[in-house]
Protein backbone atom coordinates (compact mmCIF):
# COMPACT_ATOMS: atom_id res chain seq x y z
CA UNK A 1 0.00 0.00 0.00
CA UNK A 2 1.14 3.64 -0.69
CA UNK A 3 0.79 6.27 1.50
CA UNK A 4 -0.10 9.52 0.73
CA UNK A 5 2.42 12.03 1.54
CA UNK A 6 0.22 14.81 3.17
CA UNK A 7 2.54 17.78 3.61
CA UNK A 8 4.59 18.48 0.12
CA UNK A 9 6.75 14.86 0.95
CA UNK A 10 10.27 14.27 -1.65
CA UNK A 11 10.81 14.74 -4.15
CA UNK A 12 10.81 18.21 -4.89
CA UNK A 13 9.76 21.38 -3.42
CA UNK A 14 6.86 21.41 -0.88
CA UNK A 15 3.62 23.51 -2.53
CA UNK A 16 2.57 24.40 1.15
CA UNK A 17 5.69 25.23 3.32
CA UNK A 18 4.81 22.98 6.45
CA UNK A 19 4.07 23.89 9.89
CA UNK A 20 5.23 20.96 11.84
CA UNK A 21 7.16 17.55 11.23
CA UNK A 22 6.40 15.73 7.86
CA UNK A 23 4.04 12.79 8.14
CA UNK A 24 2.32 10.10 6.18
CA UNK A 25 -1.55 9.74 4.96
CA UNK A 26 -0.86 6.26 6.63
CA UNK A 27 0.80 7.76 9.87
CA UNK A 28 -2.00 10.38 10.25
CA UNK A 29 -4.70 7.34 10.23
CA UNK A 30 -2.72 4.89 13.36
CA UNK A 31 -2.16 8.42 15.34
CA UNK A 32 -5.49 8.95 15.03
CA UNK A 33 -6.87 5.96 16.08
CA UNK A 34 -4.14 5.72 18.91
CA UNK A 35 -6.00 8.72 20.23
CA UNK A 36 -9.22 7.32 20.69
CA UNK A 37 -8.22 4.57 23.59
CA UNK A 38 -7.73 5.64 27.08
CA UNK A 39 -5.54 3.71 30.33
CA UNK A 40 -8.95 2.87 31.24
CA UNK A 41 -9.36 0.64 28.29
CA UNK A 42 -9.35 -3.07 28.03
CA UNK A 43 -9.08 -3.65 24.16
CA UNK A 44 -9.15 -6.96 22.22
CA UNK A 45 -6.97 -6.09 18.89
CA UNK A 46 -6.65 -6.91 15.62
CA UNK A 47 -3.13 -7.83 13.71
CA UNK A 48 -1.94 -5.22 10.93
CA UNK A 49 -3.18 -1.74 11.99
CA UNK A 50 -5.62 -2.09 15.13
CA UNK A 51 -2.04 -4.04 16.37
CA UNK A 52 -0.34 -0.60 15.44
CA UNK A 53 -2.43 1.81 16.79
CA UNK A 54 -3.25 -0.14 20.31
CA UNK A 55 0.55 -0.38 20.80
CA UNK A 56 1.10 3.48 20.18
CA UNK A 57 -1.57 4.05 22.15
CA UNK A 58 0.44 1.79 24.84
CA UNK A 59 3.95 3.77 24.31
CA UNK A 60 2.51 7.40 24.30
CA UNK A 61 -0.47 8.65 26.18
CA UNK A 62 -2.10 5.40 27.84
CA UNK A 63 0.71 3.28 29.28
CA UNK A 64 -1.69 1.54 31.46
CA UNK A 65 -4.25 0.20 28.83
CA UNK A 66 -4.75 -3.96 28.03
CA UNK A 67 -4.21 -4.76 25.09
CA UNK A 68 -5.32 -8.26 24.70
CA UNK A 69 -4.81 -10.62 21.45
CA UNK A 70 -7.24 -13.70 20.71
CA UNK A 71 -4.60 -16.28 21.23
CA UNK A 72 -4.84 -15.80 25.00
CA UNK A 73 -2.53 -13.06 25.80
CA UNK A 74 -3.87 -10.40 28.37
CA UNK A 75 -2.67 -7.46 29.12
CA UNK A 76 0.26 -8.24 26.49
CA UNK A 77 3.23 -5.43 25.88
CA UNK A 78 4.65 -6.62 23.19
CA UNK A 79 8.18 -4.39 22.41
CA UNK A 80 7.97 -5.08 18.17
CA UNK A 81 4.37 -5.75 17.02
CA UNK A 82 3.72 -9.26 15.96
CA UNK A 83 3.50 -10.81 12.72
CA UNK A 84 1.20 -13.09 13.90
CA UNK A 85 -1.49 -12.55 16.66
CA UNK A 86 0.73 -15.69 18.26
CA UNK A 87 3.65 -14.33 18.43
CA UNK A 88 5.93 -15.55 21.31
CA UNK A 89 6.53 -11.32 22.24
CA UNK A 90 2.88 -11.57 22.73
CA UNK A 91 3.45 -14.19 25.81
CA UNK A 92 6.45 -13.64 27.22
CA UNK A 93 5.07 -10.14 27.93
CA UNK A 94 1.88 -10.52 29.34
CA UNK A 95 0.38 -10.44 32.47
CA UNK A 96 -0.99 -13.96 31.74
CA UNK A 97 -2.13 -16.25 29.09
CA UNK A 98 -5.26 -18.16 28.37
CA UNK A 99 -6.57 -21.05 26.26
CA UNK A 100 -8.97 -19.84 23.50
CA UNK A 101 -11.55 -21.34 24.17
CA UNK A 102 -11.91 -19.29 27.69
CA UNK A 103 -10.66 -16.25 25.46
CA UNK A 104 -13.43 -16.28 23.74
CA UNK A 105 -16.33 -17.29 26.32
CA UNK A 106 -15.41 -15.96 29.43
CA UNK A 107 -13.35 -12.70 28.21
CA UNK A 108 -15.21 -11.35 24.97
CA UNK A 109 -18.49 -12.92 25.75
CA UNK A 110 -18.18 -12.49 29.19
CA UNK A 111 -18.34 -8.52 28.47
CA UNK A 112 -15.17 -7.86 29.86
CA UNK A 113 -13.09 -5.96 27.20
CA UNK A 114 -14.21 -2.74 26.82
CA UNK A 115 -13.25 -1.77 22.74
CA UNK A 116 -12.42 -4.38 20.25
CA UNK A 117 -9.93 -2.99 17.14
CA UNK A 118 -10.94 -4.03 13.97
CA UNK A 119 -9.97 -3.82 9.80
CA UNK A 120 -11.57 -5.50 6.95
CA UNK A 121 -11.50 -5.61 3.51
CA UNK A 122 -14.55 -3.80 3.11
CA UNK A 123 -16.71 -1.80 5.24
CA UNK A 124 -20.31 -0.34 4.56
CA UNK A 125 -22.07 3.00 5.96
CA UNK A 126 -23.36 1.06 8.83
CA UNK A 127 -20.20 -0.23 9.78
CA UNK A 128 -20.77 -3.48 8.84
CA UNK A 129 -17.60 -5.83 7.84
CA UNK A 130 -16.48 -8.16 5.41
CA UNK A 131 -13.48 -9.85 5.62
CA UNK A 132 -14.78 -12.97 4.19
CA UNK A 133 -14.95 -13.14 0.11
CA UNK A 134 -14.80 -10.50 -2.87
CA UNK A 135 -17.87 -11.45 -5.47
CA UNK A 136 -19.87 -14.39 -4.49
CA UNK A 137 -19.37 -16.89 -1.37
CA UNK A 138 -19.87 -19.99 -4.01
CA UNK A 139 -17.90 -18.63 -6.73
CA UNK A 140 -15.49 -16.47 -5.09
CA UNK A 141 -13.91 -13.49 -7.16
CA UNK A 142 -11.03 -13.30 -4.01
CA UNK A 143 -11.76 -15.77 -1.12
CA UNK A 144 -9.99 -13.08 2.22
CA UNK A 145 -9.04 -15.24 5.28
CA UNK A 146 -12.63 -14.93 6.78
CA UNK A 147 -13.90 -13.98 10.66
CA UNK A 148 -11.06 -15.44 12.49
CA UNK A 149 -12.33 -13.68 16.16
CA UNK A 150 -14.39 -10.42 14.07
CA UNK A 151 -18.01 -11.67 13.91
CA UNK A 152 -17.08 -12.10 17.94
CA UNK A 153 -15.52 -9.39 18.61
CA UNK A 154 -18.30 -7.07 17.03
CA UNK A 155 -20.98 -8.87 19.37
CA UNK A 156 -18.93 -8.98 22.30
CA UNK A 157 -16.92 -5.92 22.81
CA UNK A 158 -18.41 -3.05 24.91
CA UNK A 159 -17.88 -0.92 21.74
CA UNK A 160 -15.78 -1.40 18.30
CA UNK A 161 -13.67 1.01 16.60
CA UNK A 162 -12.28 0.63 13.01
CA UNK A 163 -9.35 1.50 11.07
CA UNK A 164 -8.88 1.65 7.60
CA UNK A 165 -7.59 2.76 4.42
CA UNK A 166 -9.88 4.89 2.27
CA UNK A 167 -10.90 3.82 -1.36
CA UNK A 168 -14.06 3.13 -3.20
CA UNK A 169 -13.20 -0.73 -3.52
CA UNK A 170 -13.32 -0.91 0.05
CA UNK A 171 -16.24 1.89 1.57
CA UNK A 172 -18.76 0.09 -0.55
CA UNK A 173 -22.84 0.55 -0.84
CA UNK A 174 -23.33 -3.03 -0.47
CA UNK A 175 -20.73 -5.79 1.17
CA UNK A 176 -20.54 -8.80 -0.58
CA UNK A 177 -20.48 -10.62 2.53
CA UNK A 178 -21.58 -9.94 6.04
CA UNK A 179 -19.04 -11.42 8.14
CA UNK A 180 -19.04 -8.56 11.31
CA UNK A 181 -22.52 -7.22 12.16
CA UNK A 182 -21.90 -3.25 12.57
CA UNK A 183 -25.24 -1.48 12.92
CA UNK A 184 -26.44 -3.92 10.66
CA UNK A 185 -27.76 -3.34 6.42
CA UNK A 186 -30.62 -0.79 6.91
CA UNK A 187 -28.75 0.51 10.23
CA UNK A 188 -30.75 -0.60 13.06
CA UNK A 189 -30.91 -4.33 13.08
CA UNK A 190 -28.68 -4.61 15.77
CA UNK A 191 -30.82 -2.34 17.90
CA UNK A 192 -33.77 -4.64 16.91
CA UNK A 193 -31.73 -8.17 17.54
CA UNK A 194 -31.76 -6.92 21.20
CA UNK A 195 -27.52 -6.81 21.16
CA UNK A 196 -26.42 -4.64 24.31
CA UNK A 197 -23.29 -3.80 23.09
CA UNK A 198 -22.43 -0.84 21.03
CA UNK A 199 -20.99 -2.17 17.93
CA UNK A 200 -18.98 0.72 15.72
CA UNK A 201 -18.20 3.55 17.48
CA UNK A 202 -15.67 5.00 15.68
CA UNK A 203 -14.26 4.50 11.76
CA UNK A 204 -10.27 6.25 11.38
CA UNK A 205 -9.50 6.05 7.71
CA UNK A 206 -6.16 7.50 6.49
CA UNK A 207 -8.66 10.68 5.59
CA UNK A 208 -11.00 10.88 8.10
CA UNK A 209 -12.98 10.19 11.30
CA UNK A 210 -16.44 9.02 10.89
CA UNK A 211 -19.09 8.36 13.97
CA UNK A 212 -22.33 7.15 13.91
CA UNK A 213 -25.23 9.22 13.46
CA UNK A 214 -26.92 8.82 16.43
CA UNK A 215 -29.99 8.52 15.06
CA UNK A 216 -29.64 6.54 12.11
CA UNK A 217 -26.09 5.01 13.16
CA UNK A 218 -24.79 5.77 9.47
CA UNK A 219 -21.37 6.65 9.43
CA UNK A 220 -20.68 10.31 8.92
CA UNK A 221 -17.23 12.40 8.90
CA UNK A 222 -17.10 14.24 11.77
CA UNK A 223 -12.98 15.57 11.35
CA UNK A 224 -10.73 15.66 8.43
CA UNK A 225 -7.08 15.23 8.44
CA UNK A 226 -5.19 18.57 7.93
CA UNK A 227 -5.16 18.94 3.98
CA UNK A 228 -8.01 16.68 3.32
CA UNK A 229 -10.60 18.36 1.73
CA UNK A 230 -14.80 17.06 1.61
CA UNK A 231 -14.10 16.33 -2.39
CA UNK A 232 -11.55 13.82 -1.35
CA UNK A 233 -13.39 11.74 1.10
CA UNK A 234 -16.54 11.56 -1.39
CA UNK A 235 -14.05 10.76 -4.32
CA UNK A 236 -12.87 7.20 -1.94
CA UNK A 237 -16.14 6.61 -0.75
CA UNK A 238 -18.51 4.13 -2.78
CA UNK A 239 -21.77 5.71 -0.72
CA UNK A 240 -22.93 9.55 -0.99
CA UNK A 241 -21.09 10.27 1.91
CA UNK A 242 -22.60 12.35 4.43
CA UNK A 243 -20.65 15.01 6.87
CA UNK A 244 -21.33 16.30 10.19
CA UNK A 245 -23.13 19.18 10.82
CA UNK A 246 -19.58 21.04 12.64
CA UNK A 247 -16.18 19.24 10.98
CA UNK A 248 -13.46 19.42 12.74
CA UNK A 249 -9.68 19.48 11.82
CA UNK A 250 -7.99 16.41 13.29
CA UNK A 251 -4.73 18.00 14.88
CA UNK A 252 -1.62 16.63 13.34
CA UNK A 253 0.70 13.92 14.51
CA UNK A 254 2.89 15.46 17.10
CA UNK A 255 6.70 15.15 16.83
CA UNK A 256 6.43 12.34 19.93
CA UNK A 257 3.46 10.59 18.06
CA UNK A 258 5.55 10.16 15.19
CA UNK A 259 9.11 9.35 16.83
CA UNK A 260 7.35 6.63 19.08
CA UNK A 261 5.63 5.12 16.08
CA UNK A 262 8.63 5.47 13.66
CA UNK A 263 10.72 3.14 15.94
CA UNK A 264 8.39 1.14 16.70
CA UNK A 265 8.23 0.51 13.15
CA UNK A 266 12.38 0.10 12.66
CA UNK A 267 12.60 -2.16 16.18
CA UNK A 268 9.40 -5.01 14.23
CA UNK A 269 11.24 -4.44 10.71
CA UNK A 270 14.44 -5.71 12.34
CA UNK A 271 12.67 -8.33 14.25
CA UNK A 272 10.89 -9.58 11.29
CA UNK A 273 13.45 -9.05 8.53
CA UNK A 274 10.66 -6.68 6.81
CA UNK A 275 11.02 -3.55 5.06
CA UNK A 276 8.83 -2.10 7.61
CA UNK A 277 7.50 1.48 7.25
CA UNK A 278 4.64 0.65 4.86
CA UNK A 279 1.92 -0.33 7.11
CA UNK A 280 1.43 2.28 9.63
CA UNK B 1 0.19 -44.64 24.81
CA UNK B 2 3.37 -45.72 23.13
CA UNK B 3 6.35 -44.03 22.31
CA UNK B 4 7.03 -44.43 18.30
CA UNK B 5 8.95 -42.53 15.60
CA UNK B 6 6.91 -39.80 13.84
CA UNK B 7 6.87 -42.20 10.22
CA UNK B 8 5.13 -44.70 13.18
CA UNK B 9 3.18 -42.44 14.67
CA UNK B 10 1.78 -41.35 11.64
CA UNK B 11 1.46 -45.12 9.32
CA UNK B 12 -0.87 -46.04 12.36
CA UNK B 13 -2.86 -43.44 13.33
CA UNK B 14 -3.30 -41.43 10.49
CA UNK B 15 -6.25 -43.40 7.88
CA UNK B 16 -7.08 -41.99 4.27
CA UNK B 17 -10.24 -40.46 4.47
CA UNK B 18 -10.01 -39.27 8.02
CA UNK B 19 -11.31 -35.92 9.66
CA UNK B 20 -8.03 -34.70 10.80
CA UNK B 21 -7.41 -32.11 13.44
CA UNK B 22 -3.68 -30.64 13.77
CA UNK B 23 -3.51 -28.10 15.99
CA UNK B 24 -1.51 -25.34 17.89
CA UNK B 25 -2.75 -21.57 17.64
CA UNK B 26 0.26 -19.98 15.60
CA UNK B 27 2.46 -21.48 18.46
CA UNK B 28 3.55 -25.16 18.27
CA UNK B 29 1.90 -26.18 14.79
CA UNK B 30 2.42 -29.87 14.70
CA UNK B 31 4.92 -29.23 11.03
CA UNK B 32 7.23 -32.59 11.18
CA UNK B 33 3.76 -34.48 11.67
CA UNK B 34 1.82 -32.68 8.70
CA UNK B 35 4.93 -32.99 6.54
CA UNK B 36 5.41 -36.82 7.54
CA UNK B 37 1.29 -37.36 6.40
CA UNK B 38 2.42 -35.44 3.00
CA UNK B 39 5.43 -37.85 2.48
CA UNK B 40 3.28 -40.94 3.48
CA UNK B 41 0.80 -39.71 1.14
CA UNK B 42 -2.75 -39.77 2.64
CA UNK B 43 -5.85 -38.72 0.65
CA UNK B 44 -9.46 -37.62 1.04
CA UNK B 45 -8.92 -35.90 4.10
CA UNK B 46 -11.05 -34.04 6.00
CA UNK B 47 -8.55 -30.98 7.34
CA UNK B 48 -9.73 -29.31 10.59
CA UNK B 49 -8.06 -26.26 11.86
CA UNK B 50 -8.97 -22.68 12.81
CA UNK B 51 -6.30 -21.22 11.48
CA UNK B 52 -5.24 -23.74 8.07
CA UNK B 53 -1.34 -21.86 8.28
CA UNK B 54 1.01 -22.68 5.94
CA UNK B 55 0.94 -26.81 6.75
CA UNK B 56 -2.54 -26.90 5.40
CA UNK B 57 -1.59 -25.38 2.57
CA UNK B 58 0.95 -27.20 1.71
CA UNK B 59 -1.16 -30.70 2.57
CA UNK B 60 -4.22 -28.47 -0.02
CA UNK B 61 -1.80 -27.97 -2.50
CA UNK B 62 -0.86 -31.50 -2.82
CA UNK B 63 -4.08 -32.59 -3.23
CA UNK B 64 -4.69 -34.29 -0.22
CA UNK B 65 -7.53 -32.75 1.32
CA UNK B 66 -11.48 -33.10 0.17
CA UNK B 67 -12.71 -31.03 2.98
CA UNK B 68 -11.71 -27.71 5.24
CA UNK B 69 -13.12 -27.05 8.75
CA UNK B 70 -11.66 -24.12 9.69
CA UNK B 71 -12.25 -20.13 10.92
CA UNK B 72 -9.32 -17.96 9.77
CA UNK B 73 -7.39 -19.05 6.11
CA UNK B 74 -4.45 -15.92 5.89
CA UNK B 75 -0.81 -16.39 6.18
CA UNK B 76 -0.58 -14.77 9.61
CA UNK B 77 0.79 -10.96 9.27
CA UNK B 78 1.74 -11.65 5.52
CA UNK B 79 -1.51 -11.96 2.96
CA UNK B 80 -3.42 -14.85 1.90
CA UNK B 81 -2.74 -18.74 1.97
CA UNK B 82 -2.56 -19.54 -1.97
CA UNK B 83 -2.69 -23.02 -2.52
CA UNK B 84 -6.16 -23.38 -0.46
CA UNK B 85 -7.10 -20.16 -1.99
CA UNK B 86 -6.89 -21.45 -5.65
CA UNK B 87 -8.49 -24.68 -4.59
CA UNK B 88 -11.44 -22.60 -2.98
CA UNK B 89 -12.07 -20.15 -6.25
CA UNK B 90 -11.48 -23.31 -8.19
CA UNK B 91 -14.30 -24.77 -6.28
CA UNK B 92 -12.00 -28.06 -5.89
CA UNK B 93 -12.11 -28.16 -2.05
CA UNK B 94 -15.84 -28.29 0.19
CA UNK B 95 -15.61 -25.49 3.33
CA UNK B 96 -17.22 -25.51 5.98
CA UNK B 97 -16.30 -21.88 7.83
CA UNK B 98 -16.80 -20.81 11.16
CA UNK B 99 -15.23 -18.24 13.40
CA UNK B 100 -12.93 -18.57 15.87
CA UNK B 101 -14.69 -18.81 19.39
CA UNK B 102 -17.58 -20.71 17.48
CA UNK B 103 -14.66 -23.20 16.56
CA UNK B 104 -12.75 -23.43 19.65
CA UNK B 105 -16.64 -24.12 21.66
CA UNK B 106 -17.27 -27.03 19.03
CA UNK B 107 -13.77 -28.26 20.42
CA UNK B 108 -14.86 -27.98 24.10
CA UNK B 109 -17.92 -29.37 23.49
CA UNK B 110 -15.92 -32.33 21.83
CA UNK B 111 -14.00 -32.76 24.50
CA UNK B 112 -17.45 -32.38 26.90
CA UNK B 113 -18.98 -35.30 25.76
CA UNK B 114 -21.25 -33.34 24.27
CA UNK B 115 -23.42 -33.15 20.69
CA UNK B 116 -23.17 -29.14 20.15
CA UNK B 117 -21.84 -25.72 21.46
CA UNK B 118 -23.79 -22.94 22.30
CA UNK B 119 -22.77 -18.94 22.53
CA UNK B 120 -24.01 -15.63 21.17
CA UNK B 121 -23.10 -15.26 18.03
CA UNK B 122 -23.42 -14.92 14.15
CA UNK B 123 -26.70 -12.83 14.93
CA UNK B 124 -27.10 -10.19 11.86
CA UNK B 125 -24.32 -12.19 10.22
CA UNK B 126 -24.40 -13.83 6.47
CA UNK B 127 -22.25 -16.73 7.85
CA UNK B 128 -25.64 -18.71 8.64
CA UNK B 129 -26.62 -18.50 5.43
CA UNK B 130 -23.63 -20.22 3.81
CA UNK B 131 -23.32 -22.74 6.40
CA UNK B 132 -26.16 -25.22 7.40
CA UNK B 133 -24.20 -25.74 10.89
CA UNK B 134 -24.82 -22.93 12.46
CA UNK B 135 -28.42 -23.15 14.00
CA UNK B 136 -30.37 -21.17 16.83
CA UNK B 137 -32.38 -22.44 19.45
CA UNK B 138 -33.39 -21.24 22.59
CA UNK B 139 -32.68 -21.25 26.11
CA UNK B 140 -35.61 -22.68 28.38
CA UNK B 141 -35.02 -20.49 31.20
CA UNK B 142 -34.40 -16.85 29.78
CA UNK B 143 -36.38 -17.18 26.04
CA UNK B 144 -32.54 -15.50 24.52
CA UNK B 145 -32.19 -16.68 20.88
CA UNK B 146 -28.87 -18.56 21.23
CA UNK B 147 -26.51 -19.98 18.55
CA UNK B 148 -25.54 -23.29 18.27
CA UNK B 149 -23.28 -25.79 16.47
CA UNK B 150 -22.05 -29.44 16.17
CA UNK B 151 -19.27 -30.45 18.52
CA UNK B 152 -16.25 -31.14 16.89
CA UNK B 153 -15.07 -34.76 17.32
CA UNK B 154 -12.02 -35.70 14.74
CA UNK B 155 -10.76 -39.08 14.13
CA UNK B 156 -7.22 -38.08 14.64
CA UNK B 157 -5.39 -35.23 16.37
CA UNK B 158 -2.37 -34.05 15.82
CA UNK B 159 -0.19 -31.55 18.51
CA UNK B 160 3.17 -30.64 18.53
CA UNK B 161 4.44 -29.56 22.26
CA UNK B 162 8.15 -29.07 24.34
CA UNK B 163 8.37 -32.17 26.64
CA UNK B 164 7.03 -35.68 27.05
CA UNK B 165 8.37 -37.30 30.89
CA UNK B 166 8.88 -41.29 30.74
CA UNK B 167 5.55 -41.88 31.11
CA UNK B 168 3.92 -40.22 27.93
CA UNK B 169 2.33 -37.33 29.51
CA UNK B 170 3.12 -34.61 27.50
CA UNK B 171 3.55 -30.84 28.93
CA UNK B 172 2.10 -27.46 26.95
CA UNK B 173 3.69 -24.68 27.26
CA UNK B 174 3.38 -20.78 26.26
CA UNK B 175 0.16 -19.89 23.86
CA UNK B 176 -1.45 -23.52 24.63
CA UNK B 177 -4.16 -22.26 22.19
CA UNK B 178 -6.97 -25.25 21.92
CA UNK B 179 -4.79 -28.37 22.01
CA UNK B 180 -6.29 -29.29 25.40
CA UNK B 181 -9.48 -29.43 24.03
CA UNK B 182 -9.08 -30.46 20.24
CA UNK B 183 -7.15 -33.75 21.74
CA UNK B 184 -9.54 -34.71 24.82
CA UNK B 185 -11.99 -34.14 22.18
CA UNK B 186 -10.35 -36.58 19.18
CA UNK B 187 -11.01 -40.52 18.93
CA UNK B 188 -7.11 -40.86 18.54
CA UNK B 189 -3.91 -37.96 19.50
CA UNK B 190 -0.81 -38.15 18.61
CA UNK B 191 1.77 -35.43 20.25
CA UNK B 192 5.38 -34.97 19.05
CA UNK B 193 7.28 -32.89 21.17
CA UNK B 194 10.75 -31.35 21.64
CA UNK B 195 12.08 -33.84 23.95
CA UNK B 196 11.50 -36.42 26.23
CA UNK B 197 12.55 -35.84 29.73
CA UNK B 198 13.11 -37.93 33.28
CA UNK B 199 10.91 -35.92 34.55
CA UNK B 200 9.42 -32.43 33.94
CA UNK B 201 10.95 -30.80 37.22
CA UNK B 202 10.19 -27.67 38.46
CA UNK B 203 6.41 -25.95 36.69
CA UNK B 204 3.47 -24.30 38.10
CA UNK B 205 0.97 -26.60 39.62
CA UNK B 206 -1.28 -25.40 36.94
CA UNK B 207 0.73 -26.50 33.87
CA UNK B 208 -1.11 -27.19 30.59
CA UNK B 209 -0.25 -31.10 30.98
CA UNK B 210 -2.03 -33.99 29.23
CA UNK B 211 -1.74 -37.02 31.02
CA UNK B 212 -0.49 -40.17 29.21
CA UNK B 213 -3.82 -42.06 29.02
CA UNK B 214 -5.54 -39.20 26.55
CA UNK B 215 -2.46 -40.18 24.30
CA UNK B 216 -2.47 -42.91 21.55
CA UNK B 217 1.67 -42.23 20.77
CA UNK B 218 4.04 -39.84 21.70
CA UNK B 219 7.04 -39.08 18.91
CA UNK B 220 10.31 -37.36 19.29
CA UNK B 221 10.53 -34.22 16.83
CA UNK B 222 13.28 -31.97 17.59
CA UNK B 223 12.15 -28.55 15.83
CA UNK B 224 9.11 -30.42 15.08
CA UNK B 225 6.77 -27.04 15.01
CA UNK B 226 9.14 -25.42 12.57
CA UNK B 227 8.70 -22.89 11.30
CA UNK B 228 6.19 -22.25 13.84
CA UNK B 229 8.02 -22.01 17.04
CA UNK B 230 8.46 -23.71 20.89
CA UNK B 231 8.18 -21.66 23.30
CA UNK B 232 11.44 -21.73 25.42
CA UNK B 233 12.94 -24.33 22.41
CA UNK B 234 13.16 -21.55 19.49
CA UNK B 235 11.52 -18.55 17.99
CA UNK B 236 9.07 -18.53 15.02
CA UNK B 237 10.49 -18.28 11.81
CA UNK B 238 8.78 -15.37 10.18
CA UNK B 239 11.09 -14.96 7.63
CA UNK B 240 9.85 -18.45 6.20
CA UNK B 241 6.14 -17.14 6.67
CA UNK B 242 7.20 -14.15 4.66
CA UNK B 243 8.96 -16.44 2.06
CA UNK B 244 6.29 -18.65 1.27
CA UNK B 245 3.95 -15.80 -0.41
CA UNK B 246 6.10 -16.35 -3.09
CA UNK B 247 6.63 -19.64 -2.85
CA UNK B 248 3.19 -20.80 -2.83
CA UNK B 249 1.55 -18.42 -5.39
CA UNK B 250 3.01 -20.69 -8.64
CA UNK B 251 2.12 -23.90 -8.83
CA UNK B 252 4.78 -25.47 -10.46
CA UNK B 253 7.52 -23.28 -7.84
CA UNK B 254 5.20 -24.90 -4.89
CA UNK B 255 5.55 -28.57 -6.32
CA UNK B 256 9.16 -28.31 -6.75
CA UNK B 257 9.85 -26.75 -3.52
CA UNK B 258 7.42 -29.24 -1.54
CA UNK B 259 9.72 -32.38 -3.16
CA UNK B 260 12.78 -30.69 -2.62
CA UNK B 261 12.11 -29.41 1.16
CA UNK B 262 9.35 -32.14 2.10
CA UNK B 263 9.34 -34.78 -0.17
CA UNK B 264 13.15 -35.96 -0.62
CA UNK B 265 13.97 -34.20 3.02
CA UNK B 266 12.69 -37.28 5.21
CA UNK B 267 12.19 -38.13 8.50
Amino acid sequence: MTSIPMWGGPPGPRPTPPSGPFYTSAEMMTVAAARALGNDDICFVGIGLPSAACNLARLTHAPRINLVYESGTLATRPDVLPLSIGDGELCETALTTVAVPEMFRYWLQGGRITVGFLGGAQVDRFGNLNSTVIGGYGSPKVRLPGSGGAAEVGMGCGQVFIIMRHSPRSFVPQLDFLTTLGHGRTGIERRQLGIRTKGPTLLVTDLCIMRPDPQTNEMVVASLHPGITREQVREKTGWDVRFADVVAETAPPSAEELEVLRSLHARTARAHGTAGGSES
Amino acid sequence: MEFLTVHDAIARHVKDGDQLALEGFTHLVPYAAGHEIIRQGRRNLTLIRMTPDLIYDQMIGMGMARKLIFSWCGNPGVGSLHRLREAVERGSLEIVEYSHGAMAQAYEAGAAGMPCAFFRGYRGSDLPAVNPDIRFIRCPFTGEEITCIPALRPDVTIIHAQRADREGNVLIEGIVGVQKEAVLAARRAVATVEEIVEDFGPRSTNAVILPHWTLSAVAVAPRGAHPSYAHGYYARDNRYYIAWDAVSRDRETFRAWMRKNVLEAGQ
